[in-house]
C-alpha cells in the first residue's frame, strides 16, 4: 500500500534531524493555525496562492529563495563546527548525516536559494523596466513558482522522512547508481529537480518570450536596461541548459528504476557520460546566477554614481559573448579525469576567455563610478564589496582553468573557496543589493539602512574569514568534503574558518534584525514619490508598490534610461506631462492552477521517491486533470475600469507635482 | 618570513601591501606539506606553472582593486573637489583598453595553458635515464590497493617507491570514482571502474607523504589516505623482500574478499599477486565491487566503528 514507506523511515534514533524537523513541523503548523485563525487564509488565497501578477510572484520566489538561503546556512554552520572539532576525532556528525549535510547544502543553495531569488527579482522587475504589464504568460509563471516550491518542499521532506542523497550536490554516478546508493536519498534528489526543473525552464521559455515580444512602445532592444538584458541572457541559457538537466536526471532515474545502464559500471554504462552532461548544464547554470547579478550591480552602480552604465553597448556585447561561450567550458570541471592535452588546453583556454566579458564588465562598472557622484546606500555598499570580492574570485577561477594548476587545486578547499567566492561575492551579495535596492518599490517603504550597512560589513568580514583560509589550506592539500582528518598543518585554516561562520552569523542575525526594525518604522521610511533612490530605469516612474497593471497608460519610451529623460523634461519645463486620456485596462484572471498542479505533482514526487505507484498514478492524473481544466477556461481577462485607472494615476501625479515643486530650478 | 612580511605590509605603499596579502599567504602555507612545498618533478613544474598565472594576473587584478577603491572614495558624493560628469558614458580609448587588456592577458595565459597542458600531461612519461617502476593502482571501497607487476608484490593503504626514480602508475577503480592524490607529488588523476588512467610522478628525494582520495566516495572516504614511502633504491629492494614474506597472497579470491566496503584499514602487504588481476578488474572480468549490503526505507549505512 505504501510501497517502501514503513516508520522506519523516520529517523527516530538520530537526534539531530529529528530535532530539526520537529522544529520547522511545529513552527509550520503554528504558521499555519496562526494565519487560519486570524482570518488570512482566504486573502493569501485571493492576493497570493493564486495570484499570476509577476510583482507578488516575484516577492514569493525571493521569500522562498531567502528561507531556504537560511536553511542552507545552517547546514552551513553544521558543517564548519563538525570541521572545526573533527580533527582526530569523529566529531558530532556521523558520515552519514555529514554527508546528506553537504549535499543538501549545495542542492538547497543552488537550485533553492540562489535560482528563486535571482528569478524572482527578475520576475519582478523586467516587466516594470520593460514598461509592460506582465509577463507573456502569467498563469505558466505562478505554475513554474510552485514546481519550484515543490522541489524545495520535496527536498526538506528527506530532513524526517528517509533521507538525503550522501552524494555530493551532483551526484555522479556511480556512486548515486542503486547498488552504491539503495536508500532513497538520491530519489528525493532526483523528482525534487526535476519537478522544479520543469518550473524553471518554463519560467525561461516565459522571460525569453516577454523580452523578446513584449516591451513598452518605443522600448527598442539597446534601450532595455542591463538588467533586462542579463535577464535575456540568463533565460537563454535556461531554455537550452535546463533541458540538458532533465534529461540527464532523467537517465539516472530510468538507471535507478526500470533497470537502465547509462551511467552504470556494468552492461555497458558510463559515468563520464553523465559527469559531461550534469556540467554542460552545470557550467551554464553558474551564468545563470550570475548574468542577472551583474544585471543588479550594473542598476545600482549607475543609479549610485548618479551617471549612465559606461560603454553600454560594450556592457551588452559582453554580456552575450559570456552567454554565448559559458557553453564551451564545460570539462574544466574535470580536467583530472585523463582527458588528453589537446582537450584540456582547449577547454582551459575556452574558460579564461570568460574572464575577458568578466574583466570588460568590471572596467565598465569602475568608470561609471568615474566622475560620478556615489551615495553609499546599503546597495551601493553591496556592490562595491562584490567588486574588490568578485575580482579575487574570477583570478583564482582562471586560476583553476589553467590544467597544470587544477591538477594540484581540483576538489580541494581552494577549489570550495573559488566558488563562494563568485556565488556569494556574486550571487548573495547582488541578491542582498537587489533585495534592499527594490525592497520600497515592492513594499511602499526603504529597509533600514543602519542595520543593512551592518550586516554588509559582518558579511564581508564574515565572507573573507571564512573562506581565505580556506584558499590556504586547499593550497595545503586539504580536499573536500571530508568528515574528519588528520592533518595538523590543515588545523588551524579550518579553525579560523570556524570563527568566519560566527561572524556570519552576526552578518544573518543584522539581516533579520533589519527587516523587523524595518516593519516596524515603515512609516518613517514611506516612499512617498515610487522613486526614493532618485532612479533612472522604468521601475521608478510608478508608485511603490506599484498598481496590479503597473503603469496607467504604457510609457513612449524616447531613449536609454527613459525615467531619467522623463525627469529630465520635467524640471526643465517645470510641470508634468499632459494628463493622459485614460482607458479601461484588461488583466489577466486570477488562478489556482498552478498551486493545485503544483499540489499533485508534490503527490507525485513522493509517491515515485517512495515507490507509491498507484499514488503516482492518481498525482498524473490530477495533475493532468487541472491542465485540462485550466484550458476549458470561459473566462481569462477582467477589466479595471477607466475610472479607477484616473484615480490611481491622478494621485500619482500629485505626488510627483510635490516632488517637482521641491525640485524647482535646479537640475537633479 | 614574518618580519619579512611585516616590512611588507608596513614600509610600502597601498599597491605593495595588496599585492603582499596573496604573497604572505602563499608563503605560510609554503612550509608544511602543501601543494607549495613539491617534492618531486610533477609538483614543481605544476606549482610553477600556478605561481606563473597568479604572477601574471594580479599585475593586472591588483592596480584594478585599488582603483575601484579610490574611484569609489574619491568620487563620493560629499567630496567638493571631485568633478561630477554625469556626459562622461563613453570613450572610444577607454573601450579599447578594456577589452585590450583582458585579451592580451589572456593571449599570454592561453600559451602558459597550452605548452603547460602538454607538458605536464599526466600520460606523458618523466625523462629520465632510470626505468620507471610500474605500480597499478585500485580504488577500493574505502582503501588503495598498489600492486607491483614486476616485484610480484601488493600492499594496501601505503605506497613505498624508491626515491629519485619515476614511477609510472596505471590506475583504475573497483567501484565508485576516486582520485588518487599526493599533494606533495602533484598531479592528481581519476581512477574509474571498466577504465584505465595513467600517470607519472617522480620524488626527489626520501621522505613520507601525505596520499589520499581527492574524490568523495561514500561513507568511508574520509579514510581513505594513505602514505607514501619514498625510499632508498636498496631500502625499496628490502622492502619488496620484506613483502614477500607476507602471509596471505592477492589472488580472485583475496580480492573479493579485500573487495567489501571497509574503512581505517591499516597498511598490510600480499607476498603474491595474481598477473592478471588489474587488467581483470580493468576489464570488468572480475564485476564492480559491492555497495553496502543493507537494504531498508532510507538506509543508513556506516563504515565499521573503527575509531
Amino acid at each position: 500500500m505504501f510501497g517502501k514507506l514503513t516508520w522506519d523511515a523516520i529517523p527516530w534514533n538520530q537526534p539531530i534531524p529529528l530535532v530539526a524537523g520537529a522544529v520547522v513541523v511545529l513552527a509550520v503548523f503554528a504558521v499555519v493555525i496562526w494565519v487560519v485563525l486570524k482570518g488570512y487564509l482566504p486573502y493569501l488565497w485571493r492576493e497570493w496562492i493564486t495570484s499570476v501578477d509577476h510583482k507578488r510572484i516575484g516577492v514569493m520566489y525571493t521569500l522562498l529563495g531567502v528561507i531556504m538561503l537560511l536553511r542552507g546556512f545552517i547546514d552551513a554552520i553544521m558543517m564548519r563546527s563538525q570541521q572545526a572539532i573533527a580533527f582526530r576525532a569523529a566529531g558530532y556528525l556521523p558520515p552519514e548525516h555529514y554527508d546528506q549535510i553537504f549535499s543538501a547544502h549545495g542542492t538547497i543553495m543552488i537550485f533553492f536559494a540562489a535560482m528563486p531569488i535571482v528569478i524572482g527579482l527578475m520576475n519582478f522587475v523586467v516587466p516594470l523596466q520593460l514598461g509592460v504589464r506582465d509577463v507573456a504568460f502569467p498563469t505558466l509563471n505562478s505554475t513554474s513558482f510552485w514546481l519550484t516550491a515543490t522541489g524545495a518542499l520535496l527536498v526538506n521532506l528527506s530532513l524526517v522522512i528517509g533521507e538525503f542523497a550522501r552524494t555530493g550536490w551532483l551526484v555522479y554516478p556511480p556512486l548515486s547508481e542503486l547498488p552504491y546508493s539503495p536508500g532513497v536519498g538520491v530519489d528525493y534528489y532526483l523528482w525534487a529537480l526535476l519537478i522544479s526543473g520543469v518550473g524553471t525552464l518554463m519560467t525561461g521559455i516565459n522571460f525569453v518570450t516577454t523580452i523578446l515580444k513584449i516591451r513598452a512602445p518605443g522600448m527598442s532592444y539597446l534601450r532595455m536596461t542591463i538588467f533586462c538584458w542579463t535577464a535575456l541572457a540568463a533565460n537563454l541559457l535556461i531554455v537550452a541548459a535546463f533541458p540538458i538537466l532533465t534529461a540527464t536526471l532523467g537517465m539516472l532515474a530510468l538507471d535507478r528504476y526500470l533497470g537502465f545502464h547509462f551511467f552504470t559500471n556494468d552492461a555497458g554504462g558510463n559515468m563520464m557520460m553523465f559527469i559531461n552532461l550534469i556540467w554542460a548544464w552545470g557550467h551554464p547554470e553558474v551564468y545563470i546566477l550570475v548574468l542577472p547579478a551583474f544585471g543588479i550591480f550594473s542598476e545600482v552602480i549607475s543609479t549610485f554614481s548618479g551617471k549612465p552604465l559606461f560603454n553600454y553597448r560594450s556592457m551588452v556585447a559582453a554580456t552575450m559573448f559570456i552567454c554565448l561561450v559559458s557553453y564551451m567550458v564545460w570539462l574544466h570541471h574535470f580536467f583530472t579525469m585523463g582527458a588528453g592535452a589537446d582537450v584540456n588546453a582547449f577547454f582551459g583556454i575556452s574558460t579564461s576567455i570568460i574572464a575577458v566579458g568578466t574583466g570588460v564588465k568590471v572596467y565598465n562598472w569602475l568608470f561609471t563610478m568615474y566622475g560620478g557622484r556615489i551615495r553609499f546606500t546599503t546597495p551601493m555598499l553591496w556592490s562595491l564589496g562584490f567588486l574588490v570580492t568578485f575580482t579575487i574570485g574570477g583570478m583564482t577561477g582562471v586560476l583553476l582553468a589553467v590544467p597544470p594548476a587544477d591538477f594540484l587545486l581540483h576538489n580541494s578547499l581552494f577549489l570550495v573557496a573559488h566558488f563562494h567566492n563568485v556565488i556569494i561575492a556574486g550571487v548573495v551579495f547582488a541578491a542582498f543589493a537587489g533585495i534592499t535596492y527594490w525592497f520600497p518599490k515592492a513594499f511602499g517603504f526603504k529597509l533600514d539602512e543602519g542595520w543593512g550597512k551592518a550586516a554588509f560589513w559582518l558579511s564581508l568580514l564574515g565572507f573573507y574569514v571564512v573562506f581565505m583560509p580556506l584558499y590556504v589550506a586547499g593550497l595545503l592539500g586539504m580536499t573536500r568534503r571530508l568528515q574528519h582528518y588528520d592533518v595538523a598543518a590543515w588545523r588551524p585554516w579550518v579553525l579560523v574558518a570556524g570563527i568566519g561562520i560566527v561572524i556570519m552569523m552576526a552578518a544573518a542575525a543584522c539581516q533579520v534584525i533589519q527587516f523587523v526594525v524595518s516593519v516596524r518604522r515603515r512609516n518613517e521610511l514611506r516612499d512617498a514619490t515610487g522613486d526614493p533612490w532618485d532612479g533612472r530605469s522604468l521601475e521608478w516612474a510608478t508608485t511603490s508598490p506599484p498598481p496590479p497593471f503597473n503603469f496607467a497608460v504604457l510609457p513612449n519610451v524616447q531613449g536609454a534610461e527613459p525615467y531619467w529623460g522623463i525627469k529630465q523634461r520635467a524640471i526643465e519645463t517645470q510641470q508634468l506631462s499632459p494628463e493622459p486620456k485614460y482607458e479601461p485596462i484588461e488583466m489577466p484572471r486570477n488562478s489556482p492552477t498552478g498551486f493545485i498542479t503544483a499540489f499533485f505533482c508534490t503527490m507525485t514526487g513522493f509517491a515515485l521517491i517512495w515507490h507509491i505507484w498507484w499514488m503516482v498514478a492518481l498525482g498524473l492524473l490530477a495533475a493532468y486533470a487541472v491542465f485540462v481544466w485550466f484550458a476549458w477556461r470561459d473566462a481569462v481577462e477582467y477589466s479595471i475600469p477607466a475610472e479607477e485607472v484616473a484615480r490611481y494615476d491622478r494621485e500619482r501625479r500629485r505626488a510627483r507635482e510635490q516632488w517637482l515643486a521641491q525640485h524647482g530650478g535646479q537640475p537633479a | 618570513m614574518s618580519s619579512w612580511a611585516a616590512f611588507l605590509l608596513q614600509r610600502r605603499p597601498l599597491l605593495w601591501r595588496v599585492s603582499a596579502a596573496p604573497i604572505i599567504l602563499l608563503s605560510l602555507s609554503n612550509c608544511s606539506g602543501g601543494v607549495l612545498d613539491p617534492q618531486g618533478p610533477i609538483g614543481a613544474a605544476n606549482a610553477k606553472i600556478l605561481l606563473n598565472a597568479l604572477g601574471i594576473m594580479l599585475v593586472i587584478v591588483v592596480p584594478t582593486i585599488i582603483a575601484i577603491l579610490i574611484f569609489a572614495w574619491w568620487f563620493r558624493a560629499s567630496n567638493t573637489r571631485a568633478r561630477y560628469r554625469p556626459d562622461f558614458v563613453y570613450s572610444g580609448g577607454i573601450e579599447t583598453v578594456v577589452w585590450g587588456i583582458p585579451i592580451l592577458v589572456i593571449l599570454f595565459l592561453g600559451g602558459v595553458i597550452w605548452i603547460g597542458s602538454h607538458d605536464l600531461d599526466p600520460f606523458k612519461p618523466i625523462a629520465s635515464p632510470a626505468k620507471p617502476v610500474e605500480v597499478q593502482v585500485v580504488s577500493l571501497d574505502w582503501k588503495w590497493l598498489f600492486i607491483y607487476p614486476e616485484q610480484g608484490v601488493a600492499s594496501v593503504n601505503e605506497l613505498v617507491v624508491p626515491a629519485g626514480v619515476p614511477v609510472h602508475f596505471s590506475l583504475t577503480s573497483a567501484s565508485v570514482m576516486n582520485m588518487f592524490f599526493v599533494p606533495q607529488l602533484g598531479t592528481m588523476i581519476a581512477t574509474m571502474n571498466g577504465m584505465v588512467t595513467q600517470l607519472h610522478l617522480a620524488a626527489d628525494k626520501p621522505g613520507e607523504f601525505y596520499g589520499q582520495s581527492a574524490q568523495y566516495s561514500g561513507g568511508g572516504f574520509s579514510d581513505m589516505n594513505f602514505t607514501v614511502r619514498a625510499v632508498p633504491q636498496d631500502a625499496f629492494a628490502q622492502w619488496v623482500a620484506t613483502a614477500r614474506q607476507s602471509r596471505s597472497a592477492l589472488d580472485r579470491s583475496s580480492y573479493l574478499a579485500l573487495c567489501q566496503q571497509s574503512s581505517n584499514v591499516r597498511p598490510f602487504t600480499y607476498r603474491e599477486v595474481d598477473a592478471g588481476l588489474f587488467n581483470a578488474v580493468a576489464s570488468q572480468q572480475l564485476p564492480p565491487c559491492p555497495g553496502p549490503n543493507i537494504e531498508r526505507a532510507g538506509a543508513t549505512v556506516r563504515p565499521p566503528p573503527e575509531r
